[in-house]
């Protein structure tokens, strides 16, 4: 049992912390611009744990039509390339341009593995390949895959690839092999490493649309943002939860 | 020894049977190894796979030999599910070590024979399943080669080429 | 009914053996398929990052389906009862086995590793609607040897009936679990229905029942053994009431569809506007596999034949494969709905409807799968004493009366009860 005394005064030491783990990691580009590198980095010798989550948030109405910095950051990142054949080719991250039919209204932005607290993908894995690590991210564990592709018949964002032939010339950190199904990893060997996705570092250079951080820090900048504006989640009617928010949906 | 004093003084003739066929299985073992040794100046293709560019693997060779998969098991689950991404066993510094140069020096990937893992596989008939999905190679000059791994075809009776 | 002597197949030969021959080059020509998809990799094949399920899958959905209804027989004499169902029952348990075996053979080797089974076999994840099904086919399997044995051990004959009940059980978990690995897809607009597990039971009678009549009828006319008229109409009109089944179950599916507005996309896709789906819908699947099997079987105007039957049954079959194809293919077809009401458009295939075409390996795996059911069922009865020796009227009808006054109607009726 903690007195209420001592409560506050931990709050306040952890807020003083992080503030000032924040002003280190913190690079001020400009007045009101500010690039922030995501919380503490990881020891590497430290288990994920269910005290982070990882999230992020996606302004459409930063998001530029026509902008693809996000999708060419993430195929360079994680080694995709394509075959020319659009159809079996691997996509992790993709543009989706909304029109509302009744009024004309346009829209565009990125489309990405929702990294779901329920994830579908998960619950009909018949392996266990497909799973949440403790932090949130959703991941295919490649060594068990069997390549049944169920998890691409339930995801309802239609966030999975299979890969249709040999792949050779890997990122060492990136691993992807034939007859296995992959998804947007939020860059997760960046994320242990205490750095952003690569969609995300990209479009903080030209939109600066996306942030990136752990929903369960009230005072991370993707907390903080999604306190003070609405957002909302895609197919939220499916209950999945999703760790990708939008804004101005 | 104290066990085997036991067994033999309160042995059965089965136990004893058992003994003495461990023994021999034990021997048999043995001369296994030493004919192993004698191939090195055989025609025999024994593969003797090039040393890395440290000075010593994390792990004596001999448990390496004999554990390496499970380390690398081991560590894929750790990693791949908990996120630790300690160094000592990964796969990563694996092969950023074990690098065997091409004849343009750069160090050559899965495909070729004369990859250190394959060296080894190839002659156990082995499948080697991590290089579907994970490189083979370090990044392009990232590669550091040790200058004993120029020798990566001393090895007795010669690679099949 | 007199004591059913059961054989092993004569038919031995060129003929015969030209037979196994043909099977064993369709398994072939689906090993090969196998090995070249799996060597290439799957984009040499018709599925893509929008139809991740394709042919084999519809081959293989349809097998095990039919392999579940394979069993209608021999649930008919050991549970229910029936007399004249009783003697066919060991076929009926090889059927089914063979059907099951040549399905996962499909299903298997269209895997994007179908190297790892080892894999698929030692690492569960029981939230898994496929994980429960991979017991319920390994389950099914077992029960089906133990049932036969029941049957084919005098004895162990008394276990038949406890043997035969669990197996009836189960093939109804079996191909509710089938139907459910639709059925519990909450994202995809065609599926997502509890509805659809009794919908996989009502086709999975009418589908096994098809394959059964043809099964008994090639072998009973190829191996020149007497097959009365009695059991042959008997089963004809037992398909009118599975058929009908089936029908009935995808009426209450598109209707609970069209219900709701949030399902009139998919449902008018399916129904008017999806092209060759629609057609396969219409056409083969309502037309060919269900109105006129319906037709042929059951109009009282013209008398039920042999060759109608066997026509019906070879239209159940063909709109089966068409059921199956709609559901699985057209129901991927459609665009999953992320932006509910708004236009969507992407460089992966959001808001269009996907395009599939069969490939030939992909064929070529499903008609393997096939000709392994197929070379089970020949080699089984030519090796063990699957066969009825006469399925003739007078041998099978317990209420037969010979034409001619003959003796002996009191024994008949005493083994009738046996």
């Amino acid at each position: 049992m903690t007195t209420p005394d001592k409560q506050t005064n931990t709050t306040n030491r952890r807020n003083f912390l992080g503030q000032s783990a924040a002003l280190a990691a913190g690079i001020t580009l400009a007045p009101g611009v500010t690039l922030y590198g995501v919380a503490q980095a990881k020891a590497p010798e430290d288990a994920v744990t269910a005290k982070v989550r990882w999230g992020m948030l996606i302004d459409a109405n930063r998001c530029a039509d026509g902008c693809n910095d996000c999708v060419s950051a993430c195929n360079s990142e994680n080694g995709l390339k394509g075959h020319g054949r659009p159809e079996t080719d691997a996509q992790w991250i993709r543009k989706v341009n909304l029109r509302d039919p009744n009024t004309g209204a346009k829209q565009s932005l990125p489309v990405l593995c929702q990294h779901c607290s329920e994830p579908p993908c998960v619950d009909v894995c018949p392996t266990g390949a497909s799973f949440k690590r403790k932090d949130g991210i959703v991941l295919v564990d490649k060594h068990i895959c069997i390549g049944c592709r169920y998890c691409m018949m339930a995801c309802p964002y239609k966030a999975r690839s299979f890969i249709h032939e040999t792949v050779t010339d890997q990122k060492p950190h990136a691993p992807r092999g034939k007859g296995t199904v992959e998804s947007c990893t939020f860059c997760v060997h960046r994320v242990d490493a205490g750095g952003q996705p690569a969609c995300v570092e990209a479009c903080s250079k030209t939109s600066a649309a996306l942030t990136f951080g752990d929903m369960n820090d009230p005072k991370s900048n993707i907390s903080k943002a999604l306190a003070e504006y609405p957002s909302s989640r895609i197919r939220a009617d499916l209950g999945t939860d999703p760790g990708v928010r939008y804004r101005g949906l | 020894m104290r066990w085997m004093r036991t067994l033999l003084a309160n042995g059965t003739t089965a136990q004893a049977a058992l003994l003495v066929a461990l023994f021999a299985a034990g021997l048999a073992l043995g001369l296994t190894v030493q004919t192993a040794e004698a191939a090195e100046n055989s025609r025999v293709y024994v593969p003797k796979p090039p040393k890395g560019k440290g000075d010593k693997c994390m792990e004596d060779t001999k448990f390496m030999r004999a554990n390496h998969m499970n380390l690398l098991k081991h560590q894929r689950d750790e990693t791949m599910h908990n996120g630790i991404r300690t160094k000592k066993h990964s796969l990563k510094e694996c092969v950023a070590c074990h690098t065997v140069p091409g004849n343009d020096g750069q160090a050559v990937s899965y495909e070729d024979p004369k990859n250190f893992c394959r060296q080894c596989h190839d002659y156990a008939a082995v499948k080697l399943d991590c290089f579907e999905c994970h490189a083979s190679k370090p990044p392009k000059g990232q590669a550091k080669i040790h200058p004993n791994a120029k020798n990566a075809y001393r090895v007795s009776g010669g690679l099949p080429q | 009914m007199k004591d059913v002597t059961y054989s092993e197949l004569n038919a031995r030969g060129t003929g015969f053996y030209s037979l196994l021959a043909i099977f064993g080059a369709f398994a072939g020509i689906g090993l090969l398929s196998s090995w070249y998809m799996e060597h290439n990799g799957h984009y040499v094949t018709g599925m893509t990052n929008q139809i991740v399920w394709g042919m084999p899958h519809v081959f293989a959905v349809f097998l095990i389906v039919a392999a579940s209804g394979a069993l209608n027989i021999a649930s008919m004499g050991s549970v229910f009862n029936r007399l004249a169902y009783k003697p066919l029952s060991r076929l009926s348990g090889l059927l089914a086995i063979s059907l099951l075996a040549g399905g996962l053979a499909v299903l298997v080797l269209d895997l994007g590793r179908p190297d790892r089974l080892i894999i698929a076999a030692t690492y569960y994840n029981f939230k898994s609607i496929f994980a429960w099904n991979m017991f319920l086919y390994t389950g099914f399997m077992g029960l089906a040897v133990i049932y036969l044995w029941t049957l084919m051990d005098r004895k162990m004959k008394c276990f038949s009936f406890p043997a035969g009940l669990a197996m009836f059980v189960w093939r109804l978990a079996l191909t509710t679990g089938t139907g459910l690995i639709f059925g519990f897809l909450i994202a995809r607009e065609a599926y997502d229905a509890a509805l659809l597990a009794p919908m996989f039971i009502a086709m999975s009678f009418a589908f096994g029942m098809a394959i059964f009549i043809l099964m008994m009828l090639a072998a009973y006319n190829g191996d020149n053994r007497p097959l009365g008229d009695y059991i042959i109409k008997r089963m004809g009109k037992l398909m009118v009431v599975f058929i009908a089944a089936n029908l009935y179950f995808v009426t209450v599916h598109h209707l609970t569809g069209l219900y709701a507005a949030e399902h009139s996309g998919v449902e008018a896709f399916i129904l008017t506007s999806g092209g060759t789906f629609t057609w396969h819908f219409w056409l083969l699947q309502v037309g060919v596999g269900a109105v006129v099997p319906l037709f042929l079987l059951a109009c009282p105007f013209t008398p039920l034949t042999r060759t109608g039957i066997a026509l019906a049954s070879v239209l159940v079959i063909i709109g089966g494969m068409a059921q199956v194809y709609v559901i699985i293919i057209g129901g991927q077809a459609y665009p999953l709905s992320l932006f509910p009401g708004m236009e969507v458009q992407s460089s992966f295939f959001d808001g269009v409807v996907n395009r599939y075409v069969p490939s030939l390996p992909e064929i070529g795996l499903g008609l393997g799968g096939i000709a392994i059911a197929a070379i089970m069922v020949t080699i089984g009865m030519k090796v063990l004493r699957f066969m009825p020796a006469s399925l003739a009227d007078a041998d099978i009808d317990p209420h037969f009366k010979p034409a001619a006054p003959a003796e002996a109607p009191k024994e008949a009726v005493a083994e009738a009860a046996e």
